[in-house]
């Protein structure tokens, strides 16, 4: 069994990382950023670009720090704690997994660069289910014209390029498009966590061969491992924002007082305040197993990633309906941020497979019978 | 880093070899119950020679202590190959050759507390499985609020007469020896009027009488002191601080509790599903989907704080697994008997039946403090929300 605490270097890049977080991108900016219908924030972006985040997941020869993916994680926490929104899962960790993948240096050092960030599209219905994708890609001349619709397109809006996968004849196949290439057209999606998501139209958008990453009819041998990273990342992300929502509730059971003491001395109260917190401890195993399985053995890290993303889904759930509970009154005004984290919570635990969705591939991989 | 990774190889072939080679066939299978584990002690029947043979070899290595020192009785090894030594147990299935109260609690006590002479004197019985220890600690009017104890201690210049009754001391019946919680002073605040005192249970004056619960077993007594003369030798730590001594020991038993020690009554879920029939029912179908995850997730909790507590202790958050792993046993039995249906009603006594084993986990989140007295622990001393 592999150690599952921190390295000496994962509590540096920790350490930083809420550093920075704390002072560029806290949730005030999140808040801001709602009020002026602003979804993205390039600047910060470009912050964390210099920091070298993009590159977290790139090898060095392509301009990367080539960190692995628990350091991934981290990051991925450290900003689910402050609801930081920026591209880094669909670009750094997502994309440049799959890029990696396929041998793909140039793109690589454009993520690295921050010169492309990258949107994927997967999503059809409103359940995710890669496999079931309707999105043809027909063979015409030397290349494929796309056609179809992809929905629930995180970074759709703001990425300057789009992984988009389509079935062709071979099978499912990933594409790496332009965002604005003849014929995509991007919609934006309003939704509970004020971030940049679209939906996508494709209208007989032509792509070549070279736009293909991986061979046709193999997409999802590139795909599935970047999932896999991106679905740990987000994982990690609500493990960030369960702890801070309940720092949030801490502080609060242990300030506020009524009937002439402070809330947090009411068993009622503590006891569930209590189970919440051994709940975040028991998901934080999770997160930390994933990222070194991702680190050690990626062949077989499904069954540890979609712990992870069972776990993090249901505990930020309880996290921030216990949040918003235990506040009280002022839990569910807009003024205070635990709504915030509340609306983020639904989006990350639906986005890349909700709890039955892991959950069933949990059983899957320990023998559930069909 | 190399040299030491060299030195684990070679320890790790040394010890699989020692194992594979001396381990009896016989105490080799999977499967097996609490009828099967070696408690030892004075009166201890073997169940089989098997069984002792495998005791002895082991005792003799030290194996049945692997971190204590050598003196004591132990082997001296590091975490690191414990850690392997267990690892090779499990990997070639072989039973432990001795289970007790002696090496989980009383051990780790003395080692903290106790003096030169009362280690070299104790610790070596219960490597050997000579000595069988139970903890006297819970009295009828002191439950969950441990520190009130009753039990008192006269003090008579060089021993005290000890009366007063004990509740819930885990296999009294069969012990040799009891370290008991005594009041010493009763003028002082309750926590620091108690002392930590080890008794022989074959003193005169000392009576038990077991306790059967709703499972059929009986692994608890009520112990009775009846006058009973304590020689002052036999105190751990100093006169009217056995709290911290208690304290101390209670870490180690939530942590086994918690940890499923001695795989009782930790049966597991997969059995469900891997049943088409029993998958068929969609209400079974995803509550053991989501206890197979809330397992999976517990098990790495485990070794995630047995990492935590080699970096320095997990003090109160230990509770967390206490309370956290008894609750899901809990539920993972209530949901092995829905799935099992009437087949799971089948009683067979106190041993063997998935009933009987279900009753008893009931006992898990009450036992070694209760899971409210966990969570409050964890609000008070983890969370550190206010009392007021």
């Amino acid at each position: 069994m592999e150690n599952l605490l921190p390295t000496e270097d994962e509590v540096m890049l920790r350490d930083a990382a809420r550093g920075f977080v704390d002072s560029a991108a806290p949730v005030t900016n999140l808040r801001a950023n709602r009020d002026q219908n602003r979804p993205y924030d390039p600047a910060l972006w470009a912050e964390m670009v210099n920091m070298g985040w993009a590159g977290v997941l790139i090898g060095e020869e392509d301009g990367g720090s080539d960190m692995g993916f628990a350091a991934a994680n981290i990051l991925a926490e450290e900003m689910g704690r402050t609801l930081a929104a920026s591209p880094f899962i669909p670009t750094a960790v997502i994309a440049a997994t799959a890029l990696r993948q396929a041998g793909r240096h140039g793109a690589l050092k454009a993520i690295a660069s921050g010169e492309a960030t990258y949107a994927l599209a997967i999503d059809e219905g409103r359940k995710f289910a890669p496999e079931t994708c309707a999105l043809m890609a027909e063979v015409s001349g030397n290349g494929f014209t796309l056609t179809g619709r992809k929905v629930f397109v995180a970074d759709g809006i703001s990425a300057g390029r789009v992984l988009v996968l389509a079935k062709t004849e071979a099978g499912l196949t990933l594409f790496d498009i332009e965002a604005d290439r003849a014929g995509l057209s991007r919609e934006a999606q309003a939704l509970v966590d004020s971030r940049d998501h679209a939906a996508l139209t494709f209208d007989n958008v032509e792509a070549t061969g070279d736009d293909v990453i991986g061979a046709p009819g193999a997409g999802m041998e590139v795909l599935t491992p970047a999932l896999r990273a991106g679905q740990a990342a987000i994982a990690a992300e609500m493990l960030g924002l369960s702890s801070a929502a309940f720092a949030m509730t801490q502080s609060y059971l242990q300030e506020r007082k009524q009937f002439g003491i402070h809330i947090g001395a009411f068993q009622a109260l503590a006891h569930r305040a209590a189970h919440l917190w051994s709940e975040i401890e028991v998901t934080a195993s999770t997160i930390a197993h994933a990222g070194r399985m991702l680190d050690s053995d990626p062949e077989h890290a499904a069954l540890a990633v979609s712990l992870a993303k069972a776990r993090a889904s249901e505990t930020s759930n309880l996290a921030v309906r216990e949040g918003v509970q235990m506040h009280g009154g002022i839990g569910m005004t807009d003024e205070y941020d635990m709504g915030f984290y509340m609306k983020r919570a639904r989006v990350a635990g639906e986005w890349l497979g909700d709890y039955g969705y892991h959950a069933a591939i949990v059983a899957r991989a320990r023998g559930m019978a069909a | 880093m190399d040299g030491e990774q060299g030195h684990l190889d070679a320890f790790r072939a040394e010890i699989a070899a020692w194992i594979d080679q001396n381990a009896p066939t016989s105490l080799r299978q999977r499967a097996f119950t609490e009828e099967d584990i070696c408690w030892g002690g004075r009166n201890w029947q073997f169940k089989s020679e098997d069984q002792k043979r495998w005791l002895e070899l082991c005792a003799a290595r030290g194996l049945t202590a692997p971190r204590w020192a050598k003196d004591y009785g132990g082997a001296g090894l590091s975490r690191a190959e414990e850690k392997i030594f267990l690892e090779e147990m499990d990997r070639l299935q072989v039973k432990r050759p001795l289970e007790s109260f002696g090496l989980w609690m009383l051990g780790p006590a003395l080692l903290a507390f106790g003096t030169e002479e009362q280690k070299r004197h104790y610790l070596p019985q219960i490597t050997r499985g000579e000595i069988r220890w139970c903890q006297g600690y819970s009295e009828p009017g002191a439950g969950s609020d441990l520190a009130s104890v009753q039990t008192y201690g006269e003090d008579r210049g060089d021993h005290w007469v000890v009366n007063g009754q004990k509740i819930w001391t885990s296999y009294a019946n069969k012990a040799d020896w009891i370290f008991a919680l005594v009041r010493t002073d009763r003028d002082a605040p309750k926590h620091l009027g108690i002392s930590f005192l080890l008794i022989d249970m074959n003193t005169p004056g000392v009576t038990t009488r077991p306790i059967k619960l709703i499972s059929g077993a009986s692994p608890f007594c009520e112990t009775f002191f009846d006058n009973v003369v304590v020689p002052k030798t036999q105190i751990v730590g100093e006169l009217n601080r056995g709290w911290d001594v208690a304290k101390h020991l209670l870490t180690h038993e939530r942590e086994m509790i918690g940890g499923g020690a001695g795989a009782l009554g930790s049966r597991s879920i997969s059995s469900i599903l891997a049943d088409e029939d029993m998958m068929a029912d969609p209400v079974i179908r995803s509550r053991a989907m989501k206890l197979d995850v809330d397992t999976l997730a517990m098990d790495l909790t485990l070794e995630r704080y047995k990492d935590l507590a080699k970096q320095g202790g997990l003090g109160h958050a230990s509770a967390m697994l206490k309370y956290m792993g008894t609750e899901l046993n809990k539920d993972r039995y209530e949901l092995l008997m829905a799935a099992g249906g009437s087949d799971a009603l089948a009683w067979e006594g106190e041993f063997g039946s998935l009933a009987s084993e279900w009753l008893r986990t009931k006992a898990n989140s009450i036992e070694g403090g209760t899971s409210e007295v966990m969570l409050d622990i964890l609000s008070k001393r983890v969370l550190e929300l206010p009392s007021k």
